[in-house]
């Protein structure tokens, strides 16, 4: 049963400010195999620009803020959120998402204003995910609890590591002491609704001290584990020590034993991987992101954000690719002159959704079932486009992809290797969509 | 005159086409008026000599040349007088001359005026098609040699190509003038290697001019004059010609025998096709129109030819009235390099075959043949006579036309003796010039198969010959002889396979000698090798493309580079792959690519998912290019990797 306890929160914060807390959610909305509203609803993700400091890992947008414009930050994010919610002519939000940079920087009024925000414009439903890209640190961790007062309902973490010379060597500004203890008071708040990230692949990691920091994170997890493996970016302080041998990285071969061992590892503690990264247990998965995989709208508000939505408002027929301007000041002064920073609008043709909803979807242990392959494509579905294919049937002979009854799927061994997978099956897309031009 | 120099420089080279008209029309401009209308007939055959220059490359050649033309007042003395005969954007670059130059000089001596022919030829035994075309209308040489490096690899094999049409050699040391300078060593060296007397020797100074005039004067009194009279029917040989698309071809022209005038009908010997004389004129360097030529002079003829082919070099031209004997001619070069090109995007094929048209207008030496691969398309097969000609061309390709081209790894033409007297008559003789390994014969209708073989100088301190020598043996070389030419230097001569040396010999010598050694070949006929065919396999199956005759005691080596080479280009893929040499049935080579066990992005979110299609749909459109191999995806750059020539 869901408990519902509505508070006043203590600032000033409008009454009527929803909060929830031990919310378990027992149907998965997005599974439903009836939704037939695509344009109707949406996933919301905000964007907070600022971070403390820069991780020696990291070329995601993000900008050490000059000085405290938090004030500005907030109405702007408020104002891009109408904005946008207008234009989609949404009448319902099925989660948001802040993440960043480092969100937990903002004000919990900030979150509180937006969630407002979006209440006041459409159906934000209870039980709607609302989370939170946590920072570790003892002020990230202070500020937990009104957060979740301002309606936050699931955090995820950044512990990336718990050894503490790493976490050093990553440049993150929190020790694996103080990730633990936020660990704790997020799960105290939101009990089953608060995820890890941890991160393997890392610069003198050994395979043994991975499968030990492991066992270690999950003795102490939630019910939800991220796992990333450090990737290798341009730019970066990290690339730059690699590239003059300061540091090593694990090999190829380290990195996919990492991974596999991390795989077995998660599903001997119960957890039930349900994505490339994602693991889950007592049906914890995030549904914003799994909304992203299942190829449904999203709304991205804040500076660099993206979104893919009909833009109904204007007249808009199809989907469009959207992406807001990346400097934040410039963001602040296009949201303040026009109420939205919307700096790229690309309309997405018909084949160029069903690539996406192709490749997004086949990131999910249970891939595309033919009921969601129909829902964005009735003309043809799965087997006629991929069952004739020789390359495609060499995939299933070698036991890499399943089509079935039920859909199109990674076996466990071909989802590691969806990358070289998800190449093939979108030229046969190409070649079925349009016979004749492959020919 | 600056402006005289300017003009000169811009106008008038030959093989920019495109400028021909301007050159054609300002050629009045250019020209000196004081020399205009020079009466030719105040020359007779014993007032004209006749020489080239031939030197190493960096011996001062041009140097020396544009010093020559200054003094004589072929162009005005400036600073900017540098490798005037050097046209070709590669040749200034280079330092070398690809393509023969003629510079009609006067110069007074004892009171007597006299016509001075300098024939620039090219330095390189590459070129020697060109040298020895230059040399036929020459009697006499200055052999150039650099006070400081003395002999050469190039000195020796321009000496003897001059030795053999037994001309008159003068030989002149140059750059005395460096601090190293050692012009005694340099004479000994003269003496000890070409048999010259040592006060034959000239010493100078191209740079500052030192002792120029001497050569001059050497050229007068040690060069004898031409054979051939004025009274004689005329009778020219053709040794070079260009193609102007105004005028058509331009023939550079030795006359032997007679006269001829404009208006004149005459006659290719070797066509027996009559034209009439357009116009004609001496070359110094740029065209001067005159109203005749005369025996023992040199010069350019345009006769309305309309096609290069019209021009064979080395034919005969006569008079229509008066039929003569032809001269003894040319033989044909023959490509001993060959080479595949292709364009890097299959949309420019139209554009580079005719760079390579318009290339080969004025390069009749390279053969072109069309081919296609599969795996780079439509190309052409190019035969040319050495290394730097297929360099050189390459080069004239990327400045001049500003064509990119994927080129493979030089092969040599190999031949097969046929047993079979079927086969024989199939194919109209015995011997079977292969020049792509799909035409090589199986072993059971040859007799034998014969490889191209080179006599290779190497000159070298004395201190490298150990390892140049262990070089050479590595190469399957035989050597022949060896001479101490001083006290420091030594001379080797081996015989190669050409294919040993078409690919990074002269790169390797020239590392392992500190840049000491100097190479040079000439080619030496065929012999009897033990030639085998190998075939590359992916995962068991063979690529087309990559098969490659070699000789059996290099197979395992050719192989091993050739399986590591793909290896590191092929992208590791959802299986393991294995990468194979092998002769028939059997491997003698094997690389392993390992199959991919991860490849997945992390992280792949709402912000993600533009950035992640891109990435995607590359690799889609880049399936589409890749050549599939069985079950292996091959990218084009792996084969082209394999092909191509290593850069340097």
């Amino acid at each position: 049963m869901l408990k519902y306890i509505f508070r006043e929160v203590s600032r000033g914060f409008s009454p009527g400010l929803r909060r929830f807390s031990d919310v378990k959610v027992t149907e998965n909305v997005a599974e439903s195999p009836a939704f037939p509203h695509l344009i109707e609803q949406a996933s919301l993700y905000l964007h907070w620009p600022y971070c403390l400091r820069r991780c020696t890992y990291c070329n995601f947008n993000k900008y050490i803020p000059k000085e405290d414009n938090e004030d500005i930050m907030a109405k702007c994010l408020q104002r891009e959120t109408e904005t946008l919610l207008q234009l989609s002519q949404v009448s319902c939000i099925t989660s948001v998402f802040f993440g960043g940079g480092t969100p937990s920087l903002a004000h919990p009024s900030t979150i509180a204003k937006i969630l407002e925000t979006v209440s006041n414009q459409v159906y934000l439903s209870d039980e709607a995910e609302v989370t939170l890209e946590v920072n570790p640190t003892p002020v990230g961790m202070s500020k937990l609890k009104d957060f979740h007062f301002a309606g936050v309902n699931r955090f995820s973490i950044g512990v990336q590591s718990l050894q503490d010379e790493h976490l050093k060597s990553l440049g993150r500004d929190h020790s694996s002491l103080e990730a633990l203890q936020t660990l704790e008071e997020a799960r105290r708040l939101c009990p089953g609704g608060v995820s890890v990230d941890i991160m393997f692949g890392r610069p003198e990691q050994t395979i043994e001290s991975w499968s030990n920091e492991l066992s270690e994170m999950l003795r102490v997890c939630d019910d939800h584990v991220s796992l990333y493996q450090l990737t290798l970016e341009r730019g970066t302080q990290l690339f730059k020590q690699v590239h003059c041998g300061q540091v090593t990285m694990p090999t190829e071969e380290m990195t996919a034993e990492m991974y596999r061992c991390a795989r077995n590892s998660l599903q001997q503690h119960g957890f039930q991987q349900y994505e490339v990264s994602n693991f889950a247990k007592n049906n914890s998965q995030s549904r914003h992101n799994l909304s992203y995989w299942k190829g449904k709208q999203y709304i991205g508000v804040g500076p660099g954000a993206h979104g893919r939505f009909v833009p109904l408002g204007e007249g808009g027929a199809a989907r469009e690719a959207r992406t807001q301007t990346l400097e934040p000041d410039v963001w602040i002064r296009e949201v303040q002159q026009r109420g939205h920073g919307t700096r790229r609008r690309i309309q997405l043709g018909h084949l160029e959704l069903l690539e996406e909803v192709l490749v997004m979807g086949m990131r999910m242990t249970k891939g595309i079932n033919h009921k969601h392959w129909e829902l964005f494509n009735p003309e043809l579905g799965l087997h006629e486009i991929f069952g004739a294919s020789p390359v495609v049937q060499e995939l299933l002979q070698s036991g890499q992809l399943i089509l079935d009854d039920r859909g199109l799927r990674c076996s466990w061994d071909g989802l590691a290797l969806l990358d070289s997978i998800l190449p093939i099956l979108l030229l046969e897309l190409d070649k079925q969509s349009f016979p004749k031009a492959a020919s | 005159m600056p402006g005289y120099n300017m003009s000169y420089r811009v106008l008038r080279p030959r093989w920019m086409k495109c400028l021909a008209v301007l050159s054609s029309s300002f050629r009045s401009l250019s020209t000196q008026p004081a020399k205009d209308g020079v009466d030719l007939s105040k020359f007779p055959v014993d007032k004209i000599r006749n020489f080239c220059i031939i030197a190493h490359i960096d011996h001062g050649k041009s140097t020396l040349a544009d010093r020559l033309l200054e003094m004589t007042g072929a162009i005005a003395k400036t600073e900017k007088n540098k490798q005037v005969l050097d046209k070709l954007q590669v040749e200034r670059e280079r330092g070398i001359t690809v393509k023969a130059q003629t510079a009609s000089l006067f110069y007074s001596h004892d009171r007597q005026e006299y016509l001075l022919n300098l024939i620039d030829t090219p330095g390189h035994v590459d070129f020697s098609y060109e040298v020895s075309r230059s040399l036929s209308a020459c009697q006499g040489v200055l052999l150039i040699i650099d006070a400081n490096q003395g002999i050469q690899a190039q000195t020796v094999a321009n000496f003897y190509l001059a030795f053999e049409a037994q001309l008159t050699i003068i030989p002149v040391i140059n750059k005395i003038d460096l601090k190293n300078a050692d012009p005694e060593r340099v004479e000994s060296q003269i003496e000890k290697v070409f048999d010259i007397p040592r006060e034959e020797c000239i010493r100078i100074s191209a740079k500052l001019g030192t002792n120029v005039e001497t050569v001059l004067q050497a050229v007068v009194e040690r060069i004898p004059p031409p054979a051939g009279s004025i009274d004689d029917p005329f009778k020219a040989l053709v040794f070079d010609s260009n193609f102007d698309h105004y005028r058509g071809v331009v023939a550079n022209i030795a006359v032997f025998g007679g006269r001829v005038k404009k208006g004149d009908k005459i006659v290719s010997a070797c066509l027996c096709k009559t034209y009439e004389v357009n116009e004609l004129g001496l070359l110094r360097p740029e065209e001067h129109p005159t109203q005749k030529l005369f025996a023992g002079q040199v010069g350019y003829i345009v006769a309305g030819m309309k096609d290069v082919k019209e021009a064979q070099i080395g034919d005969t031209l006569y008079h229509q009235e008066q039929p003569v004997e032809a001269l003894p001619g040319f033989k044909p070069a023959k490509a001993m390099v060959f080479a595949g090109m292709y364009p890097m995007d299959q949309s420019e094929y139209p554009a580079l075959r005719s760079a390579i048209e318009r290339l080969t207008l004025n390069d009749s030496s390279v053969t072109v043949q069309r081919d296609s691969s599969l795996a780079l398309g439509a190309g052409w097969r190019l035969g040319f006579l050495g290394l730097l000609h297929m360099e050189v061309f390459n080069q004239r390709l990327e400045q001049e036309y500003n064509a990119s081209v994927t080129v493979t790894a030089p092969t040599v033409p190999y031949k097969a003796v046929l047993s079979s007297a079927k086969l024989i008559k199939e194919h109209g003789s015995e011997e079977l010039t292969i020049v792509n390994p799909a035409q090589f014969p199986d072993r059971s209708v040859v007799s034998e198969y014969l490889e191209p073989m080179v006599l290779g100088t190497i000159l070298a301190p004395e201190t490298h010959t150990g390892k140049i020598m262990s070089l050479c043996l590595s190469r399957r070389a035989v050597q022949k002889n060896m001479v101490y030419i001083d006290d420091q230097r030594v001379m080797m001569k081996y015989l190669f396979p050409l294919n040993e040396i078409v690919v990074d010999f002269y790169d390797l010598l020239k590392s392992l000698s500190s840049g000491y050694a100097s190479f040079d070949y000439e080619n030496a006929g065929y012999q009897t090798a033990d030639l085998i065919k190998m075939d590359i396999l992916l995962n068991g199956r063979p690529v087309e493309e990559l098969t490659t005759i070699v000789h059996r005691d290099r197979a395992y080596s050719t192989g091993k580079a050739m399986c590591e080479r793909l290896k590191e280009s092929i992208p590791r893929q959802m299986f393991e792959i294995a990468v194979q040499a092998a002769i028939g049935s059997k491997v003698i080579a094997r690389e392993t690519i390992k199959a991919y066990r991860k490849n997945v992005l992390a992280k792949c979110y709402g912000g993600d998912i533009t950035r992640k299609m891109k990435l995607l749909k590359k690799q889609a459109d880049g399936k589409k290019k890749m050549r599939r191999i069985g079950n292996v995806e091959v990218p084009k750059d792996a084969f082209i990797s394999v092909l191509k020539r290593k850069e340097k």
